[in-house]
């Protein structure tokens, strides 16, 4: 991973970038929301508290998934009516990045793919809706419509001018899943899979007061 | 790789709140997690996914439960420590009559949300599934197993304290889908929004008794449970596998000891009698050797008569000690004709069978005795065949081993189908039962 170093332009706190992909930041000191363009930080905006935090997983947190160490670099939180679920932004050992989804302690790792077939109009979605994509046939389980609560760390795109997005879940026989994100028109594709917490292997998770740690 | 700076992150106990609508303090355990929290006092169902903890609503419970495991225990289920955090009473409506059910929520800060649901007596451990199962031919298919169905019914919560996962409000109406694999259930849960998945696994009450150390005594199961395991499952088919194998080692024995020990024809010989005869009709058989320790010995008569009798007084004596063991054996023939036709009584031949006769040399004693009138002045001699077998394959007894081995597993299988009958019994979809039978009372 080539580490990167800037200032930031808020508050003169030191940047690192762990991943030369990243293309919005947020300071650790300042909170403030920086975009890279090519090697001046600009600054967009403040990220927002984030909110009651109980999620294990934090920036820094590494794991494994098939077999290919990742680590935390950065985190999208939203918020839907039951509360809010983290997206984080995973940097895989080979380079690619994907997303390790933490809602209500479910979770599910995915990558953003190309899509095979044709994504179902916005106006079509209805639980039960089938969808074909790379050969998985995926039932549509469950429209969200979440908004952009606060992000932290190392994103692969910016986030700041974004508010409110729909999200349409479709799951599988076998444990797979993906997610049509509504906030890009045609909608970006993730697929993946659900996990079990113990088979990620995580290291460097949160303690919980009272609890021993997993 | 340059290792990110380890923050480390530390999560406090959440801090207690006051119910925003009666200002009862309210100990929480998952907040953040947690979607609603219903205050015990008051029944507010309270939105904790803000700080601002709005109040959804305040509901009159129609009733109030007492969780036979206290909100905030926590207990090792399958390797892991988990807090109870919430629970509600739930019910269904059949026929006029409300059927009530309880549920636990359990939360563990990494592992998330399970639940444990309890109908008398007879427990689950529920874990949510994030896979669908897939319709099959017998209900649904899910993990390489199917699932027969077994129960549809309307669920309303009746009572509820402590925190969920969703916003759950006295009088929430899902519907719910039951279908079995015991001890394996797959429930789903509808709502206008959702279905919601879940696999549960039958538990037995004294396991989370002692996980949880409840103080209360652990009431004991009633009645069959749908996913209950049935105590005879495996049984029914190792009892007839054991019978199988018994049959085949008594079919082995069988074949062994008619190999080892062959029957042995020790004497074959044909003498005369002579009905009219006055003179002394005993004689004695030339000595023969009976092999082995104890074993049978059959002694068969073949007599040329016909409308006549023949009694044989015999005696089989061991030439060594002199031990004798008499017996006496007949053997009468008529035949004739009448109204009816032909017709015959009685036979030619009679075969004795002496159990348990040691080995040694032995003689044969013979006293033929015969009616001299019937003879009707005929002096033809009457010829009759002595043959003697030692070690006769005593076939019967393994006949009869076999039949009384077949008790076990055909008692077994009974009461593995009245045990199924009533776990049927409660099924509303009847699943594809075609097997369960209704005998049992």
């Amino acid at each position: 991973m080539s580490t990167r170093n800037a200032i930031c332009p808020n508050c003169g706190a030191e940047i690192r970038f762990r991943w030369s992909g990243a293309v919005q930041t947020t300071c650790e000191y300042c909170k403030s929301i920086l975009v890279r363009n090519d090697i001046n930080l600009a600054l967009v905006g403040k990220a927002a508290d984030l909110p009651i935090d109980i999620s294990p997983i934090q920036i820094g947190t590494e794991g494994i998934f098939n077999d290919k160490p990742f680590q935390v670099i950065g985190r999208i939180v939203y918020r839907y009516d039951l509360g809010t679920w983290n997206e984080w932004h995973l940097y895989f050992s080979d380079g690619s990045n994907g997303w390790l989804s933490d809602a209500q302690a479910e979770y599910a790792i995915s990558f953003q793919n190309s899509m095979t077939d044709g994504p179902p109009a916005e106006s079509d979605l209805h639980r039960g809706l089938l969808m074909t994509q790379h050969g998985v046939p995926l039932y549509l389980t469950v429209i969200t419509e979440a908004m952009y609560e606060t992000t932290e760390g190392e994103l692969p795109f910016t986030s700041y001018d974004k508010e409110q997005c729909r999200f349409a879940d479709f799951r599988t026989n076998d444990g797979r899943f993906a997610t049509l994100d509504y906030s890009e028109n045609p909608p970006l594709l993730f697929l993946g899979q659900f996990v079990a917490f113990d088979s990620l292997k995580l290291k460097n998770v949160k303690e919980f007061e009272g609890w021993p740690t997993a | 790789m340059n290792p990110a700076a380890p923050r480390k992150g530390f999560v406090p106990k959440p801090k207690a709140l006051n119910c925003p609508q009666c200002g009862s303090q309210i100990e929480l355990r998952a907040l953040g997690a947690a979607a609603g929290v219903i205050c015990s006092y008051c029944s507010s169902t309270i939105d904790a996914t803000n700080p601002q903890l709005q109040i959804i609503g305040t509901w009159q419970a129609a009733m109030t439960i007492e969780p036979a495991i206290p909100l905030g225990s926590r207990g090792k289920l399958k390797g892991v420590l988990w807090e109870a955090i919430g629970f509600q009473q739930r019910g269904i409506n059949v026929e006029g009559t409300n059927y009530f059910w309880r549920e636990y929520v359990l939360w563990n800060p990494y592992q998330g949300f399970r639940y444990l649901s309890e109908y008398d007596n007879h427990w689950n451990f529920v874990t949510p599934l994030q896979v669908l199962p897939a319709p099959s031919m017998s209900g649904l298919a899910y993990a390489g197993e199917n699932y027969r169905s077994f129960q549809t019914a309307r669920a309303y919560t009746w009572f509820v304290i402590g925190e969920f996962p969703w916003m759950v409000q006295v009088g929430e109406a899902v519907d719910t889908a039951d279908y079995i694999n015991p001890p394996k259930m797959l429930s789903s849960e509808t709502t206008e929004n959702e279905v919601a998945w879940s696999q549960g696994e039958y538990i037995p009450g004294t396991e989370i008794w002692q996980a949880f150390q409840v103080k209360t005594p652990c009431p004991p199961p009633i009645g069959v449970y749908s996913n209950q395991p049935s105590p005879y499952a495996g049984r029914v088919r190792n009892s007839w596998l054991f019978y199988g194998a018994m049959c085949a080692l008594l079919f082995c024995l069988m074949v062994f000891f008619a190999i080892l020990a062959p029957s042995k024809t020790v004497l074959n010989k044909t003498y005369v009698v002579n009905p009219a005869s006055t003179a002394e009709k005993s004689f004695v058989s030339d000595i023969f050797t009976l092999d082995g320790r104890n074993d049978n010995v059959e002694v068969g008569i073949n007599a040329d008569i016909t409308n006549q009798w023949v009694y044989f007084s015999m005696a089989l004596i061991n030439e060594e000690t002199g031990q004798a063991y008499d017996f006496g054996r007949e053997v009468s023939y008529y035949s004739g004709t009448d109204s009816d036709g032909s017709w015959t009584e009685g036979g030619k031949t009679d075969d004795v069978l002496l159990p348990n006769i040691p080995g040694g040399r032995y003689y044969l004693r013979v006293e033929p005795e015969t009616d001299p009138a019937v003879a009707g002045g005929l002096t033809s001699s009457i010829p009759f065949r002595v043959q003697i077998v030692r070690g006769r394959p005593f076939y019967f007894r393994y006949f009869l081993g076999m039949f009384l081995l077949l008790i076990p597993p055909i008692w077994t299988s009974i009461r593995a189908a009245a045990f199924e009958s009533k776990r049927w019994a409660e099924s509303s979809t009847g699943g594809s039962s075609s097997s369960a039978t209704d005998e049992d009372e």
